[in-house]
């Protein structure tokens, strides 16, 4: 047991890449391709299990830590590990991959092999991003999920695939490389890759130089975030890489990809810069709140579904990094979830459009209406996955949001007030979408004989399902393990959250008048008086 | 001692997961047997528990039951749990009671439909929602019935999608609900910042320990102010009624259920359960009275010149729901509760007589082809009666003692102005309703004639176009024709039931709260009461009580002679009703043209619709569109990204790979090149 607890991360990591080695040697024979990539997929899945069984709870800090000299000029450290925060994304990308694999089943029929190689290469990629602590490694891999993915939208995507591809890289790398430069300075300044070293220099102020360039430095790691995120106004590649790219891609794209930009937030900007963080905090709030309202709005006119989808993800989102940047607990909290919880939920929604696609190979919305006659179960996922995207209590969305939302408006209450307008436009567009695509008569022809969504495809739907189903219920499951990393990371802003958490719980005895008048004061500012 | 209340909203879930997720397989019967065998065993539960709670001594009430935590972060949690007081046991009764009877009803009202199951399930869906609303402990759970019952309204009212008015009208009623929310949810982020809890039982000490906020408004006020969003949202008030109206394309029952007794009254019930933020908030509470009041009026001008009788039923419920805030907005909780009560009781009762009338017709609402149906469908017809007498508040029936405590109290708090708006609505109501009784029950039957039109042709002509496995089965019922609709008829025992179970309850219902001043006990006031007691609330607090303490037992008179006015104007309304739609039906045609302009200003129910359309919804779609869209998103940043791009195209022979469209080669390249920048840099820039 010791031995795989030691190892586990590197598993967990290279147990995908193993796997596209072997698959590269395979016969084309796609059947035992597709099977072998599924095998692949849930063994790295049990595997992940493996760290959410022996995670000690309640724990800040770094767990199931691997850490060897790699090379040593430069000083680049074979450094792994999780924390709360992390291994939940590593979860995330464990459990999306076998379902991505079963919706790739019949709509990939070309180049079978490349394409699982593909997917199990980005697989690993992905999780080394969350799991590297030496910033190196953690740029190695970032940028090696870059290639597998343009290559799936550009091989295996559709209309106009090239340039959405190259959108998508040229957006992506050319922002890398201000967080590359960021990274070389860190290291031509401490000699070190390692997070955790660099991190405790920083704190304690070891590093010469660094007033001054940490602004530089802060906006270099945030600049190659926020494209990925992505934040307004870089979000412009997204709407065209998941209408571009096949289904598994867009679910990756938007279940995890996104999500390494807002890792990298809360774990690089926050963690090596936090006064730059909370002094740069406005203005990158104010573009978290443009995007939600601006995200929402433009989803809700798009004629595409699957772009309209793409720009809920811009809102989506903009809720996580408001809520990574409010600094408080219940918002960094609710970030985290929000992250998770997104993954589920848009991951759904782009594999239903998956299904629609392999049927009628077109995602324009006027081709649709009246679909909840012919397809009455696809019809009653797609209900249940867009109310858990809506944000419905008790369904996965709702957490995320809710605490988001609460941390934001503790942080300053005008931020909580714009951002909740959120719940409105969600329910707009996703409610018109709905209703257009399936409710009223067939209005083409085609569609009347569609036929509903077979075993596979439910499979690949029910964990997801489920999965929104528990994590609205019981999200405890997952706050155990989130809030102490978190509260680990806001650490050095102790002097902000405090001031910003919970004044009455703190000071139960608090005497009414004096408070009174502070009171009024914010009541004032709610209502406008 | 746990009474284990978490079963009450649990056992409707269990019916709406089977129902929903196998019924599509089980014969009718059984599917009945699920829904209704998982609403009564709750509304036997709700009747055990309530015989319980009459035993709890004082001190342990409110009981709490938590079970575990839901939610937590920091030091902010909200939990799994249930509060019982005397307000979550009349409200639980009243869900469970009328739900359930409404469920019987439905077995019949329902009976010929497709998606039978879909709609038990939905139903019975609605049941776990709106008693986790009622029953939660916190304002998170009771946020998540708010939400939930929203989206069992949506599904309901949208349950025959195929019809676009019908799908517009769910998505109207979600979206409008949404609005609200927005402030419930605001509040409530107000409660958390402030008061670092949602716990009702955490908050209400630390609510308690402020004053009134007469000088300034200040947070209670902003809290109160929120939450009244969030209620005329759900409870269908000025500025967010609209979806009410709309709703009414769902089937009958739902809106008896959900659009009249129970879902709609849910900010009322927000409200009186909020009594200690609006006890401290003399601002907001004026704002809940006065937006009730306007309401009140303003949704009965509209309900006297509608055709169709449902809707009239839908904007008499918009005007009563009016009265329950104007009774919350002068402090008088028990008497909004007690109106709430008896609302539930003849609201259902016109809601489901209504939709006997239909079914009986065929699918028939416009009651300028109904008239005479007295003698077709008798005991439609009296347990009708009773309903329209107890709206119109005439003694003894049970909306006339609610109804006028609530007037009494906002004159004897010194509200005069809304004591004449409310009595003057009260002689509105009765007009209305009396002419909606005269129109479909008295005079001659003006439906299609029975020979020429066999088989319910207007049902037809109305769901025309339903096709497909979601059949209506209005359609069905039309087409199959096998006892056909020759004749409007009864509706079957299992219809009717319901409606005499009801009839009943509206005739004495009122009894629970007579009044003092009619030598009464006033029975249900001294049960409620208590629960709006600051004291019992908030042990050991000494909080002011603003207008709390009424002088009782004094004024009986003057009490009596109010009650009198409102009688009286009930009665006026009857005769002008009896006058215009019974004596003399040609009159109010020729009335109607003479108006002119305000009459088809209130028939077009003052254009609100249109108003909101023109001014919000049609900007903001050109905005996205236009400027957002297609003028941010691709004029300006894509032009720029693309721009750029072509640009370095251009210069460069390298890149001309891209315009081969060869993404691996050029991928590669980048790769490399990325690569050797950073071996460089690593070589070079370090040490």
């Amino acid at each position: 047991m010791k031995f795989i607890n030691d190892n586990i991360l590197t598993i967990v990591v290279f147990l995908p890449l193993a796997g596209a080695i072997l698959l590269a040697f395979f016969p084309r024979r796609d059947r035992d391709v597709r099977y072998f990539a599924l095998a692949v997929s849930l063994i790295t899945l049990l595997a992940s299990l493996h760290l959410t069984w022996y995670f000690v709870r309640g724990q800040s800090g770094f767990q199931y830590e691997e850490n060897v000299p790699w090379i040593p000029h430069p000083n680049i450290h074979y450094h792994m590990g999780v924390d709360g925060i992390s291994l939940w994304l590593v979860i995330l990308t464990t459990f999306l991959m076998p379902l991505c694999v079963l919706i790739s089943w019949k709509s990939i029929g070309d180049r079978v092999k490349e394409f699982f190689i593909l997917m199990l290469v980005l697989e690993t990629a992905m999780i080394g991003v969350f799991v590297a602590l030496d910033l190196f490694l953690f740029y190695f891999f970032w940028e090696a999920t870059l290639i597998p993915m343009a290559l799936l939208i550009g091989m295996y995507g559709h209309g106009r695939k090239i340039y959405a591809a190259v959108k998508f890289f040229l957006y992506t790398m050319i922002a890398s490389v201000f967080m590359l430069a960021a990274i070389l300075w860190l290291y031509a300044r401490t000699g070190s890759f390692d997070f955790v070293t660099i991190q405790g220099m920083i704190q304690s102020g070891q590093v010469s130089g660094f007033g001054n360039a940490a602004l530089w430095l802060f906006l270099g790691f945030f600049v190659a975030f926020a494209v990925k995120v992505p934040l307004f106004p870089v979000h412009t590649w997204l709407p065209d890489a998941h209408v571009e790219a096949p289904t598994a891609g867009s679910v990756l794209l938007a279940g995890v990809l996104l999500k390494m930009g807002t890792y990298g937030l809360l774990r690089f900007n926050l963690g090596l810069f936090p006064e730059q963080a909370r002094r740069n905090a406005p203005w990158i709030i104010a573009l978290a709140i443009i995007g939600i309202i601006y995200g929402a709005l433009v989803a809700m006119i798009q004629p595409n579904i699957k772009r309209l989808v793409a720009y809920t993800s811009v809102s989506h989102l903009g809720f996580v990094v408001l809520g990574i940047f409010s600094f408080t607990q219940l918002g960094v909290d609710g970030a985290v979830y929000q992250m998770l919880s997104h993954g589920i939920s848009t991951g759904a929604l782009f594999m239903l459009l998956g299904m629609i696609y392999d049927r009628r190979h077109t995602y324009e919305l006027s081709e649709f209406g009246g679909l909840a006659t012919p397809m009455p179960v696809f019809a009653t996922f797609f209900a249940f996955i867009m109310l858990s995207s809506v944000g419905l209590p008790l369904l996965n969305g709702f957490v995320g949001e809710f605490m988001v939302l609460s941390g934001a408006f503790q942080a300053k209450q005008l931020y909580g007030i714009l951002a909740a307008t959120g719940v409105i436009w969600s329910a707009c567009y996703l409610l018109w979408m709905y209703q257009r695509v399936f409710y009223g008569n067939v209005t083409k022809p085609v569609n009347s004989s569609l036929r509903d969504i077979d075993a596979r495809e439910r499979v690949s739907l029910w964990p997801l399902a489920i999965a929104a189903l528990v994590m609205g219920v019981a999200p405890m499951l997952w706050l155990h393990s989130i809030d102490p990393a978190v509260s680990a990371a806001l650490k050095q802003f102790s002097g902000v959250t405090q001031a910003a958490v919970l004044p009455a719980r703190n000071s139960p005895a608090a005497p009414g008048p004096p408070l009174h008048a502070d009171f009024a004061r914010n009541g004032v500012e709610v209502i406008g008086r | 001692m746990s009474m284990h209340l978490w079963i009450i909203p649990l056992l409707p879930l269990a019916g709406a997961a089977v129902n929903g997720l196998l019924g599509k397989r089980f014969p009718r019967a059984l599917v009945n047997a699920i829904a209704l065998g998982f609403t009564a065993a709750p509304f036997a539960m709700a009747l055990w528990v309530a015989a319980q709670f009459a035993g709890l001594s004082p001190d342990q009430i409110p009981h709490i039951e938590r079970y575990a935590t839901w939610l937590s972060a920091g030091a902010f949690s909200a939990e799994y749990g249930m509060y019982l007081d005397q307000l979550s046991v009349i409200m639980m009764l009243v869900v469970t009671g009328v739900g359930f009877l409404i469920h019987v009803y439905s077995v019949g009202y329902m009976e010929h439909e497709g998606g039978y199951y879909r709609y038990f399930a939905y139903l019975n869906i609605f049941m776990f929602f709106m008693l986790t609303l009622v029953l939660a402990n916190n304002y998170l759970l009771m946020f998540v019935g708010w939400e939930g019952v929203g989206l069992a309204s949506y599904l309901l009212i949208g349950f025959w999608f195929l019809k676009k008015s019908a799908a517009d009208a769910g998505k109207k009623a979600f979206i409008t609900n949404r609005v609200g929310d927005f402030g419930f949810l605001i509040a409530l982020f107000l409660l958390i910042k402030h008061f670092g809890t949602l716990q009702y039982d955490s908050l209400w000490p630390l609510i308690s320990r402020y004053p009134v906020e007469t000088g300034a408004a200040g947070l209670l006020t902003a809290i109160g102010l929120l939450m009244l969003v969030g209620a005329t949202g759900k409870s269908a008030q000025i500025p967010l009624y609209v979806w009410l109206p709309d709703a009414m394309e769902g089937p009958t029952p739902v809106s008896a259920l959900i659009h009249a007794a129970t879902m709609v009254t849910a900010g009322v019930y927000m409200v009186a359960r909020s009594h200690l933020v609006f006890n401290r908030a003399p601002d907001a509470q004026m704002a809940v009275a006065v937006i009730g009041t306007l309401t009140a009026i303003f949704a009965a001008s509209i309900g006297i010149v509608q055709t169709d009788i449902k809707k009239v039923l839908a904007y008499s419920t918009i005007s009563q729901l009016g009265y329950m805030f104007m009774a919350c907005g002068v402090l008088d909780y028990v008497g909004g509760i007690f109106h709430l009560m008896t609302h539930a009781f003849f609201k259902a009762l016109l809601f489901l007589a209504a939709g006997s009338v239909i079914h009986g017709l065929g699918g028939e609402q416009d009651m300028r082809h109904m008239g005479g149906l007295r003698k077709y469908l008798p005991y439609t017809f009296w347990s009708m009666t009773i309903a329209t007498f107890a709206i119109a508040g005439l003694p003894p029936f049970a909306g006339f003692f609610s109804k006028d405590r609530i007037l009494w109290s906002a004159w004897s708090s010194g509200y005069h102005v809304l004591w004449l708006v409310g009595v003057i609505t009260a002689g509105m109501t009765s007009f209305y309703m009396f002419r909606l009784w005269f129109l479909t029950f008295f005079g001659k039957y003006r439906g299609p004639n029975p020979e020429t039109v066999a088989h319910g042709h207007d049902a037809d002509a109305q769901h025309a176009g339903h096709t497909g496995a979601v059949q209506d089965a209005k359609d069905a019922h039309a087409a199959a024709g096998s006892h056909g609709h020759r004749s409007p008829h009864e509706s079957p025992w299992v219809m009717v039931v319901p409606l005499m179970i009801l009839a009943l309850l509206s005739l004495v219902g009122g009894w629970a709260g007579v009044p003092h001043s009619l030598h009464g006990s006033d029975r249900f006031g001294t049960f409620l009461s208590p629960a709006f007691n600051e004291a019992s609330a908030t042990p050991g607090a000494a909080a002011a009580t603003p207008a709390e303490a009424k002088p009782e037992s004094e004024d009986n008179s003057t009490e009596l002679a109010f009650s009198s006015i409102s009688v009286g104007l009930a009665a006026l309304g009857f005769l002008a009703a009896w006058w215009l739609y019974y004596k003399r039906p040609e009159l109010p045609e020729r009335m109607a043209k003479a108006a002119g302009g305000l009459y088809t200003l209130l028939l077009d129910k003052y254009k609100i619709d249109e108003l909101y359309g023109a001014v919000i919804i049609q900007p903001l779609i050109l905005l996205s569109t236009n400027v957002f869209w297609k003028g941010i998103d691709q004029g300006l940043i894509d032009r720029a990204v693309d721009g750029s791009a072509t640009d370095a195209r251009e210069a460069s022979d390298a890149m001309r790979h891209m315009q081969s469209g060869n993404i691996r080669s050029y991928a590669g390249w980048v790769a490399v090149g990325a690569a050797a920048v950073i071996a460089f840099m690593v070589w070079r820039g370090v040490r």
